[in-house]
């Protein structure tokens, strides 16, 4: 067995479950429990004890995914994002991946700790942090579809004639 | 006009639109 590429791919894939699985809870069961729960006041039930613990799995998840890939690219690292031949499904996949990355770091969670008031912010800085963290949040799911078929593309590219 | 990533049909579909045009642009750069 070839020791550090089996273990990083099997890393990358728990890891990414984890990041995927939490961001697709997000999306299609907490927005819509929040509001329910909103309306019947008991959405602190989520946000004091549900979504800092999911926020905390999803954003290191999400770096070890993206760690753990590039370890996996490892001499093609270069190859797959300046999107050469042979590594183009693969580049694909990373940018994506990379950009998704970049959105949880740089704006979900500094966003996500003025909503949950692990940072501090008035009201109408809450309303503005809550729009952006959904829209990074709803973007990152949209991207996260071709980002699996790139992924899965560059594992088999004879399956799908990329 | 509404922005698609507003509803999570939107989000889905604008994901396998998206898909389909990296897909058809990731072919003609092989």
């Amino acid at each position: 067995m070839d020791y550090v590429p089996a273990i990083m791919r099997w890393l990358h894939l728990m890891a990414g479950v984890m990041w995927i699985g939490l961001l697709y809870y997000f999306n299609f069961v907490q927005v819509a429990a929040l509001k329910a729960a909103a309306a019947d006041n008991t959405a602190a039930g989520i946000t004091k004890h549900v979504a800092p613990r999911a926020l905390f799995y999803f954003r290191w998840s999400a770096l070890v995914t993206w760690l753990a890939g590039a370890a996996l690219l490892g001499p093609f690292f270069v190859a797959a994002f300046t999107l050469q031949a042979g590594h183009v499904p693969i580049g694909i996949g990373a940018w994506l991946g990379t950009i998704m990355l970049l959105n949880v770091w740089g704006l979900i969670w500094p966003n996500q700790k003025k909503i949950l008031g692990i940072k501090p912010a008035t009201d109408e800085e809450k309303v503005k942090a809550r729009r952006i963290a959904f829209l990074a949040s709803r973007t990152n799911t949209m991207l996260s579809i071709p980002m699996l078929f790139f992924m899965a593309a560059g594992a088999h590219s004879a399956i799908y004639g990329i | 006009m509404t922005n698609p990533l507003d509803s999570l049909w939107g989000t889905v579909i604008s994901g396998l639109v998206l898909t389909v045009a990296l897909y058809i642009i990731a072919h003609a750069f092989i």
